[in-house]
């Protein structure tokens, strides 16, 4: 494993989408002190804004506006000014299906290391596209888009959707290979490309499904929530699913519930899953409650995250600073991150509009900022 | 023609709230918005050549159904943004 050399002490910004506009929060050194700026664009869905961990000046912004169609937004100046994508996502007709549109667009990645300039974005319905240009221009990666297997891994139809329709989610490109992409489709299960997003292959082998598919079962009613690859040794995978916790060493096949480990009382429910940036061993999530009516707020009115240190072989709470009571919080999938330093920041948004964050890896919880409206999105990265 | 932009659409014609369209359909004023403001087509009218869900088109007071409608001046193009959806 390479040892990358890193600082212990910079200022953070955190990237925060919400439902009515773009803020960030930065840090003093000690990531004591937080800074609040904005919003850009106020009144606008921002699901997912990323800084370029190539070029940090470049920002890339997803967004939707009412009831306006989707669009992308850009900085080259680390945010100060935003310009409108030139070309942003959108569909082409299927190739069986025909028509169709994009609703909006939901995740944004940027590419591999060796290829500056290029992105990729995942939609709702699903659909993957990928910029060549940081953003100004996107194309539609055909190979899953057109793929004749789309129809079905997209659900059209099937009714197996969520309110908001299924997004593909949690691109990830190996860092050994820019050939190497995966990505995650809300009740689509985790795919593979290993050609550049020209043929995709399922990989959801051990994960229990939403609902029985009887021809189906890799990946029909298979409902990732978040997906990673761990950076420092990309054959360690992790997902937190709509039903469980779940870690894959490639090239294994089988995904092992680790979630199992989790106290029974709390459950292996939830959204996001984030990982150490060094240690492939250790990885956060926030559990949500999933009885029932699925509530999907924390559990018992009591919120904690949960961490591991052993690959999900055991489990430790991780709620000092968290209400104790009467707190029912949610964390999108994409509102959970974690910094770079040493010890680890790792931070949360929640729909209630709060962003909590811990400077020792978890151990200690301090609220940065509230009133906030719903978070969407939560990006940690240096200032 | 005049065309009446709403807010929502007001960073596309620096605020401008009334604009001048040429062309005989809907959609070739449109079209002709999309060529002096960049962006604005796809915000309201998706891939399909549809209409968006939540928007309305109206030729004076008449509601359009469908791109192809012709225009004529003076009528009056207007585009509204339907007002549900508080979330």
């Amino acid at each position: 494993m390479k040892r990358v050399k890193h600082n212990s002490a910079f200022r953070v910004r955190l990237w925060v989408g919400t439902r009515k506009g773009l803020w960030t929060l930065t840090s003093d050194l000690a990531r004591k002190k937080w800074t609040i700026a904005g919003p850009e664009f106020l009144g606008q869905t921002i699901y997912h804004a990323f800084p370029d961990p190539r070029r940090p000046n470049i920002v890339v912004a997803a967004a939707k506006t009412g009831h306006l169609g989707p669009t992308v937004f850009r900085s080259v100046d680390g945010g100060k000014t935003w310009k409108e994508a030139k070309a942003p996502p959108k569909f082409t007709p299927h190739p069986k299906t025909g028509e169709r549109a994009l609703e909006h667009v939901f995740w944004l990645t940027a590419g591999h290391a060796s290829e500056p300039g290029v992105w990729y974005a995942g939609t709702a319905p699903h659909g993957i596209f990928r910029s060549e240009d940081n953003g100004d221009t996107w194309a539609s990666v055909t190979g899953f888009n057109d793929n004749p297997m789309w129809p079905r891994w997209s659900h059209q139809g099937a009714g197996a959707n969520p309110p908001d329709l299924p997004n593909t989610h949690s691109i990830r490109i190996d860092p050994r290979d820019p050939n190497h992409v995966y990505a995650a489709f809300s009740a689509g299960g985790v795919h593979e490309s290993l050609d550049r997003g020209k043929s995709w292959r399922p990989l959801n082998q051990g994960v229990a499904t939403v609902f029985p598919a009887e021809k189906d079962p890799e990946f029909f009613g298979n409902d990732p929530h978040c997906f990673v690859v761990h950076p420092a040794n990309p054959d360690r995978l992790y997902q937190q699913n709509h039903c469980g916790i779940y870690r894959l060493d490639r090239p294994g096949e089988k995904w092992t519930r680790i979630g199992n480990n989790m106290p029974k009382s709390i459950g292996d429910i939830g959204f996001p899953i984030v990982v150490h940036p060094r240690d492939p061993d250790t990885a956060w999530v926030f559990p949500m409650d999933g009885t029932e009516v699925w509530p999907r707020t924390s559990p018992g009115g009591k919120p904690a995250v949960y961490g591991t240190r052993d690959a999900g072989e055991s489990w430790k709470r991780l709620d000092s600073g968290f209400p104790r009571s009467q707190s029912f919080l949610t964390v999108k999938r994409q509102s959970m991150g974690a910094d770079n330093a040493d010890p680890v920041g790792v931070y949360l948004g929640t729909t209630s509009g709060d962003i909590w964050a811990s400077r020792d890896e978890g151990a200690r919880w301090q609220r940065i900022a509230q009133s906030l409206p719903s978070i969407t999105s939560v990006v940690a990265f240096r200032a | 023609m005049k065309v009446r932009i709403p807010s929502v659409l007001y960073s596309y014609t620096k605020g401008i709230s009334e604009v001048e369209g040429r062309g005989e359909t809907v959609d070739d004023v449109l079209r002709d918005l999309d060529r002096r403001y960049p962006g604005l087509r796809f915000r309201i009218i998706d891939e399909t050549d549809n209409i968006r869900r939540h928007i309305m088109i109206f030729i004076d007071a008449r509601r359009v159904a469908s791109l192809a409608e012709r225009v004529e001046p003076p009528a009056e193009v207007v585009i509204v943004p339907s007002i549900s959806g508080g979330k």
